[in-house]
């Protein structure tokens, strides 16, 4: 009888055991990814670096200010996980780079979330949305997960930037079968038989890749820039033969026919590109010639426009803004003309624009001066790193991430990232999608605040429990001052100042409330800091 | 106007009771309304009826009865002599008094999104430029009262609910399901005593944040946008959401269901001061088995649109609130081998009344046979200026949008045939 009740209970205990483990695996800690030193040491590099930094000094110099210190090493690191994976990093990842010599962690740490896959995932939809715009678009014709994850394994696997844009204008094939195919068919129209729209796309091709917004031509000649209808409408002739069939995209025949807008008659345009006439292949289809000429390594806006739209994914703010206006009346900044050469001359290589970037001295510049106010002049010279909003999803990300000690990634459990992955939508939807533009500087909204303060998320994931950081900071740290301190490296990335220490050492002491409870109060307080909402 | 029966009149003395804590507000838009002999003031809210999916013209507001593209839907007199309606829609035909018509609505989209985005804002899609939707519009131009609360509301938002656009996100709608649920992120989780020491906390880590850099921290109004959201949490405005203290009766003339439960509490948030509602109703892309799809929504509809207008009417509001009821587009004339009506932005109709709007006119006809081209049409640029006209908003307001390109409020001017 007793054998059998034991043999009962080793069953339950076994099963559940096994579920367990199967939900929720031990984890080892992870081993530190590969990253290359020398590289960033190489003299080709260090040159361009040293460039970008002397065209900064330069400018400053001539406008008299004194640029900002360096921040620390951790900000630096914050400032670079928001850009290239959309989260804060985790506490695992801090406490690895803490171990490294300060002067391999910059090293690491860029090359440790350029391999990460989060990274091509991440920049795969800042992609796509410069690309195809967040509209739905035609259901039956547009695949936009198929378009994004297909960027995504390009990023992965490396594919340079100007072979990632001719494949979006000049792809043929079946939108599902050809993700790239999908650039074109989201301008396709219910009511012209599906065909796609040449104005749609030529303004699109223009304004993603070119940095112009040529398409303000389609209605009249630019008032400032020198560009005509007529460029514009050439530009858009390249898409006149692009039908959609059975087969999906392909080129066909037939002319593109423009109206005039006074007298409504219609009349044939020729292809015919605005600029740069000679580097306009003979051969191929028309998508092909014009996929060829924006992605030539001469071609005076490609590098010029993919560089600053890098530059403000990585610093908030592009060099010359807004990012798809390259012809504003102001001159080009040394540092993007600079950076464009090498892009162009290097094969569009983003993985080296983005060291470069990361490298230069303006990027590890602090957001805080000490002596003196800071002013709109310092941000604009780029004396100071500028102090930005942070985008819905990577409000999002870290929330997620810092309610987790380990790193939630591509290797974390499939259950772990489902969850993930549909809080965050979740959370999106209610905080509110900045849609297309970017880079907007505005401030919060109050329903951002509320989701902040009262949200599911915020009750499920912030309450102390055996899986949640608060939880487990509370069990596992020795006193309070390193609970506290484990805190604010998960939520802000920094150890407490003095007075925070003093302030909340004295909370910390009152027992009325437990440890843990006290750490649920402080990570909200953390969590809804103007410093977590913002990159600084 | 339908006689006020006994029971409206037991009804209304005890809304009496259950104003009593809008007072201030009730007093503050009393003084605004227009002393004897001057001309009418202007209306202070829209509530716009959203009807996603494009609901179809021949089965609600422009019948063809005996026609062939009717294909046996037929059609009901009104309280308008000489106007039918569609026979889904007996009991807002009991007050169609109160309303205009337009039956000749023209719109160059034809996709949801796209359609949903130009009638909205007044404006086709473009890349160089988002455009605010109507509501976002009037919260701007007209003054924001004492409302503690978001004074543009979405109510059972679909996935493009109202937007900001070149005004600035703090335009775009706030979204709230259905009333019967709390308003969603306004209750804390927390004991008052932990509240309060939480906030605490955030002061500390604020300061923290604020050296060497106070006036750009400042500048980004964060902890202004959070005091504003506190305020709101505990705003007595915020029991304008909650419709169940309203009498059981006339939340059963709105209709037991989420958009009728939805028009009361539009009607009750206008009335603390918020300038637009929009109250979705989606389910009207009938591509197949129209009429009986159709009929399912009418029944949602009518009882709700109806109740909504004698409701205001009664309180003597409907003279200060604009009711719109639109969709993105209207349907095809011809039926489809799925018994379905396809997409049609190429004359349907939109139904305005209340503030500012002559009630009475019908404008513009379809073609009877489905072929020519509508009479009288009317773009979407009109009427958003005409809605704008209606609430005291000037159409050709210049604004510069934030690549310093200058716009108008809305493309057209507005109709007078429609106006008061």
């Amino acid at each position: 009888m007793k054998l059998r009740d034991l043999l009962f209970l080793g069953l339950i205990f076994s099963g559940v055991f096994t579920l367990g483990a199967n939900l929720m695996p031990p984890r080892e800690p992870k081993p530190m990814t590969s990253y290359d030193v020398a590289a960033y040491l190489d003299p080709s590099f260090r040159s361009v670096v040293e460039r970008l930094d002397a065209s900064f000094r330069h400018e400053w110099a001539i406008e008299n200010l004194t640029p900002a210190k360096r921040a620390d090493d951790l900000t630096i690191a914050r400032r670079l996980s928001l850009a290239l994976v959309g989260t804060v990093p985790s506490l695992e990842e801090i406490r690895q780079l803490e171990y490294l010599p300060s002067e391999e962690r910059l090293a690491w740490w860029i090359d440790h979330l350029l391999q990460d896959r989060r990274f091509a995932d991440y920049f795969a939809e800042r992609l796509a949305r410069a690309a195809v715009g967040t509209e739905d678009g035609p259901f039956i014709f547009f695949r936009r997960r198929r378009l994004v994850s297909w960027m995504s394994d390009e990023l992965a696997k490396g594919t340079t930037y100007d072979h990632l844009v001719h494949a979006l204008i000049a792809q043929d094939g079946l939108w599902t079968d050809k993700p790239a195919t999908n650039f074109v068919s989201v301008t396709s129209q219910p009511d012209m038989k599906n065909q796609p729209n040449p104005i749609r796309l030529a303004g699109r091709v223009t304004r993603a890749f070119l940095g112009l917004r040529l398409d303000c031509a389609e209605c009249h000649n630019h008032p400032y820039a020198h560009w005509r209808q007529s460029d514009f409408q050439g530009l858009a002739a390249f898409f006149g033969q692009t039908k959609i069939g059975f087969t999906g995209v392909y080129d066909g025949d037939g002319e593109f026919e423009a109206t005039d807008k006074t007298t409504q008659n219609k009349f044939v345009v020729p292809p015919r590109v605005p600029f740069a006439t000679e580097l306009l292949p003979h051969e191929g289809t028309r998508r092909q010639q014009l996929a060829a000429w924006v992605t030539h390594p001469k071609n005076p806006y490609f590098a010029k426009a993919t560089v600053n739209r890098i530059w403000a994914l990585l610093l908030g703010r592009p060099l010359i803004d807004p990012v798809d206006n390259l012809d504003a009346e102001v001159p080009v900044p040394g540092a993007l003309q600079i950076l464009a050469d090498d892009f162009a001359e290097t094969g569009f290589d983003l993985r080296r624009l983005i060291r470069l970037i990361a490298s230069t001295s303006v990027f590890h510049l602090d957001s805080t001066l000490e002596d003196r106010e800071l002013t709109d002049e310092d941000e604009r010279a780029w004396a100071v790193f500028p102090l930005t909003r942070l985008r819905p999803e990577q409000v999002a990300g870290s929330v997620l991430q810092s309610v987790s000690v380990a790193t939630i990634d591509a290797q974390s459990h499939l259950l772990l990232r489902l969850i993930r992955f549909g809080d965050q939508n979740d959370f999106i939807k209610r905080y509110g999608d900045s849609g297309e533009d970017e880079f907007e500087s505005g401030g919060g909204t109050i329903p951002q605040r509320l989701l902040l303060m009262n949200g599911k998320l915020q009750r499920e994931r912030l309450e102390a429990g055996p899986f949640t950081a608060t939880g487990r900071i509370a069990t596992l740290s020795p006193n309070t001052a390193h609970a506290l301190e484990t805190a604010y490296l998960c939520v802000l990335t920094r150890r407490p100042t003095d007075e925070e220490r003093a302030y909340f050492e004295q909370v910390f002491a009152d027992k009325q409330q437990s440890l843990a409870k006290h750490l649920e109060d402080l990570y909200w307080a953390l969590v809804n800091s103007t410093e977590f909402s913002w990159n600084h | 106007m339908e006689p006020l029966s006994r029971r409206h009149f037991l009804a209304h003395a005890a809304f009496a009771g259950a104003a009593a804590w809008l007072t201030p507000l009730s007093e503050l838009l009393a003084r605004a309304a227009a002393p004897p002999g001057k001309p009418r003031q202007p209306a202070q809210s829209i509530i716009l009826l959203w009807m996603a999916g494009g609901p179809s013209q021949l089965e609600t507001f422009d019948p063809h009865p005996g026609k062939e593209i009717a294909y046996g839907t037929g059609a009901i007199s009104t309280a308008l002599k000489g106007v039918q309606l569609a026979e889904g829609l007996p009991r807002t035909a009991e007050v169609l008094d109160s309303f205009a018509i337009i039956r000749s609505m023209v719109s160059k989209e034809g996709d949801h999104e796209r359609g949903t985005y130009t009638m909205k804002t007044g404006f086709r899609p473009d890349p160089t430029v988002v455009h605010p939707s109507i509501g976002a519009v009037i919260c701007h131009e007209l003054p924001s009262l004492n409302t503690e609360i978001p004074r543009h509301v979405s109510i059972l938002p679909d996935q493009w609910p109202g937007r900001g656009g070149y005004l600035g996100e703090q335009y775009d709608a706030f979204k709230t399901d259905d009333p019967i649920n709390p308003v969603p992120d306004t209750q804390s989780f927390l004991p008052s005593s932990r509240e309060a020491q939480r906030l605490k906390h955030l002061d500390v880590v604020e300061r923290a944040f604020q050296r060497g850099r106070k006036s750009r921290a400042e500048a980004t109004l964060h902890r202004e946008t959070v005091a504003a959201a506190r305020r709101m949490m505990s705003s007595e405005q915020l029991k304008a959401f909650d419709v169940s203290s309203e009498p059981l009766a006339l939340r059963r003339e709105y209709g037991d269901t989420p958009f009728g439960r939805a028009c009361l509490a539009a009607r009750r948030l206008t009335e603390v001061g918020v300038r637009c509602v929009e109250v979705t109703l989606s389910g009207w892309d009938t591509h197949a088995n129209n009429h009986a799809l159709t009929a399912g929504r009418l029944e949602i509809l009518d009882p709700a649109l109806a109740a909504l207008i004698n409701d205001l009417r009664r309180r003597d509001l409907l003279d200060r609130t604009l009711v719109v009821v639109a969709g993105e587009f209207g349907r095809t004339p011809r039926l489809n081998p799925a018994a379905g009506r396809d997409h049609w932005p190429n004359g349907f109709s939109v139904a305005l009344a209340g503030g500012g709007i002559r009630a009475g006119t019908v404008l513009g006809e379809t073609d009877p046979e489905g072929k020519a081209a509508p009479k009288d049409p009317v773009t979407v640029g009109e009427l958003h200026a005409t809605m704008m006209a209606a609430v005291g908003v000037d159409p050709n307001k210049l604004n510069q949008t934030p690549i310093g390109r200058t716009v108008r409020f809305a493309e057209g001017k507005p109709l007078a045939a429609l106006l008061k």
